[in-house]
């Protein structure tokens, strides 16, 4: 009977269907979870100090990051090495529109500096982002895959080399001393740079950043999630398996991809902004090939494609400089009575490391998306070669 | 005139040494279809291990002539092995996987070593020892010493020399059977897996070279050197047409040319509004362009899509 199969296949599953109570115990497990995050900062300051909330205001702003590369890599299936350009287009977008830097550049026109607000400039950002992504995509979209690669990395060194040098003869991005007194960013008139008192309870100013980046990265995550399933998912999926199938089938592969690319760089553009916010302070240093590589391991370590493994990969490596800053250096010194790897080079090693070893033993990542793993499994594709 | 023709010298040196590492870009890429990124890194570890090498022997006493050869020696022989280890751990075990794996692990292995370079060497800058009289020549106005002289030809040199293995020996005819196709190479009894590994050998001794050239024509060497260098090797691999041998000598030559006439007008051309600080940059907007308007490259055949 297979119309009967058939029949099944394609009929919506009922809402919770798990069972009796299904919906509403989802809904109290969304609740807890929601309690939970809004007590996170409390928890860690207490535990661990307020140094830590600063951290794990990093690691939500990385994983805006490395869900967006994953909308890149990891949907799509094009290796983007100069992801970080975006992020620093998004972070000299606010930089300049939120500092007195425009003075030095343009005193006529901005005796003060623009100072424009945040959520003015945030969009602004997102979309100047997005339209560096499709100006990088559309001319090497055409090409095979490795070729992108090398093409990203000359685009992200290209972004540092203008930043670091535009400063003469118009001093606009203030060369490698970077722009600093940025703005903070403020939400209904209150400064997020300054405790703020909320129903009796003072919260710092980390924890009020810590509850922005979180709202933001809720929303990158439902973003990222109603993209997977989308049909623009699936298709950016099956371009990413195979992609003449996907043109046979009638994608039109060159408008998606380019699509991934801008939505990716929109991500990058949005979380570079509120960096700029939040350490009012950006200079190129930030953006180098490293942090590219970064974000590029957040996503492989975790899982290409996989909302959850990306979430994990960005919170471990996030966490990891810390881990050997306070892990690795006493034990060397302990163990050797002097530091003999330093924690920043012996965290690149680990990430070189981890790329390799991931790639050969566990290509699908930590917590690997299901088709992703099938995609990945070397058997089956040597048989199909 | 006399600046162009110090700008056209200029670019020729820096030319013949990306087209040195270009030959090992292209080379892998003729026969595995893959970018190998550690390259440039290798370049890296030939420069530090020659300037080692080169240092102990000197300290010696050995005669400068002779420790020049042996430092070139050990650091042709290290990259060797490092070539061949590269490819047996990073490259070998993904031959089957789907593209973008092997590039992640050769992204991570580039890491590896550059972060193990600066490990082992520091993050300071190294001074190489000036081992020739290094008295300037000026010939129609334009500058040119003896290290420059003796780097030019000897990558013509080692480029001839590579011609004729390739085109002219038994193992030259094996590398172009795989790079051909590889399973009917196997059939006809080609060892693939050596002839992979012969490669990889080749282009890192190939690299060593082009390591200690950098390192003596600006006098210094770097754990960082090999990132930016590997980059523009590529991008003259690609300008020339990748996998095409004959492609990466014309385009090492061509992207040093347009490097150092970039950098040298950049400033008139623009009023005065870009530097040579932007002399990086030129590098990649020739990539970008050739890869839009010629993306065969300059002598390379068609690039099919491969799925």
């Amino acid at each position: 009977m297979p119309n009967a199969r058939k029949f099944k296949f394609s009929l919506p599953s009922p809402a919770g269907g798990r069972g009796v109570g299904g919906e509403g115990s989802r809904t109290l497990k969304f609740w807890l979870l929601f309690a939970a995050l809004l007590l996170l900062p409390f928890v860690i300051d207490a535990l661990l100090g307020r140094g830590w909330v600063r951290i794990a205001d990093f690691a939500l702003l990385y994983i805006m990051l490395a869900l967006g590369l994953n909308i890149v890599v990891g949907y799509a299936g094009l290796l983007d090495l100069g992801y970080i350009a975006f992020f620093a287009v998004g972070a000299y977008c606010y930089a300049l529109a939120g500092s007195p830097q425009l003075a030095l550049a343009f005193p006529l026109l901005f005796p003060e500096g623009a100072h424009l607000s945040f959520w003015l400039v945030l969009p602004l950002a997102a979309l100047l982002a997005g339209g560096f992504g499709v100006l990088l995509g559309a001319p090497t979209l055409r090409l095979r895959g490795d070729y992108l690669a090398i093409v990203t990395l000359g685009f992200g060194e290209i972004i540092r080399i203008f930043l670091n040098n535009l400063n003469a003869p118009v001093n606009l991005t203030n060369g490698p001393q970077g722009i600093s007194r940025i703005d903070p960013v403020s939400v209904a008139g209150a400064s997020l740079n300054s405790s703020q008192e909320i129903l009796g309870i003072t919260l710092p100013s980390v924890h009020l950043y810590f509850y922005l980046f979180l709202a933001i990265a809720a929303l990158a995550i439902f973003v990222s999630h109603r993209l997977e399933g989308s049909r623009i998912g699936r298709a950016w999926m099956a371009i990413r398996e195979d992609e003449i199938a996907a043109a046979a089938m009638g994608i039109d592969t060159r408008n998606l991809k380019l699509l991934a690319f801008a939505m990716g760089a929109t991500f990058g553009g949005v979380s570079g902004a509120l960096f700029a916010g939040f350490q009012s302070f950006v200079s190129p240093e930030s953006f180098s090939l490293m942090e590219s590589i970064m974000v590029l391991c957040m996503v492989v370590l975790g899982g290409m494609g996989n909302i959850a493994g990306v979430i994990l990969g960005a919170i471990l490596l996030a966490l990891l400089p810390e881990a050997l800053r306070h892990g690795a250096a006493p034990l060397q010194q302990a163990l050797f009575g002097q530091i003999i790897i330093d924690p920043e080079s012996l965290r690149m090693l680990l990430f070189g490391g981890a790329l390799i070893v991931m790639m050969l033993y566990r290509p699908a990542g930590l917590l690997p998306s299901k088709v992703r793993r099938r995609e990945l499994d070397t058997d089956e594709v040597t048989e199909t070669a | 005139m006399e600046t162009f023709l110090q700008q056209i010298i200029n670019g020729l040196i820096q030319g013949s040494v990306y087209a040195l590492v270009a030959l090992g870009y292209t080379m892998v890429y003729g026969i595995l279809g893959l970018i190998n990124f550690a390259h440039g890194e290798v370049v890296m570890v030939g420069a530090m291990l020659s300037l080692t090498a080169l240092t102990a022997l000197l300290g010696w006493g050995v005669p400068p002539a002779l420790a020049l050869a042996l430092g070139l020696l050990f650091a042709m022989l290290g990259c060797m092995v490092l070539g061949y280890g590269i490819e047996r751990v990073a490259y070998r075990p993904l031959r089957h996987a789907p593209r973008l794996a092997p590039l992640i692990t050769a992204i991570g292995m580039s890491m590896v070593l550059q972060n193990l370079a600066m490990m082992i060497w520091g993050r300071e800058y190294h001074a190489f020892p000036q081992l020739i009289d290094n008295t300037p020549h000026v010939i129609a106005g334009a500058i040119v010493n003896d290290i420059q002289i003796v780097i030019f030809l000897a990558a013509l040199g080692i480029m001839a020399g590579l011609m004729f293995v390739v085109h002219r020996t038994r193992l030259g005819r094996a590398m172009r059977a795989v790079a051909e196709n590889q399973h009917a190479a196997q059939l006809m009894g080609v060892d693939i897996n050596r002839v992979v590994s012969i490669t990889f050998m080749l282009g890192s001794a190939m690299a060593a070279v082009a390591g200690l050239m950098v390192s003596a024509n600006y006098g210094i060497a770097h754990y960082y050197m090999g990132f930016l260098l590997g980059l523009k090797a590529f991008t003259a691999a690609v300008l020339g047409g990748i996998g095409n041998l004959r492609g990466a000598m014309l385009g090492g030559m061509l992207l040093g040319l347009i490097e150092s006439l970039g950098a040298g007008y950049i400033g008139d051309l623009t009023g005065g509004f870009m530097g040579s600080n932007y002399q990086d940059v030129f590098a990649f907007f020739v990539l970008i362009a050739v890869l839009v308007f010629r993306p065969s490259g300059l002598l390379g055949e068609r690039i099919a899509e491969r799925a």
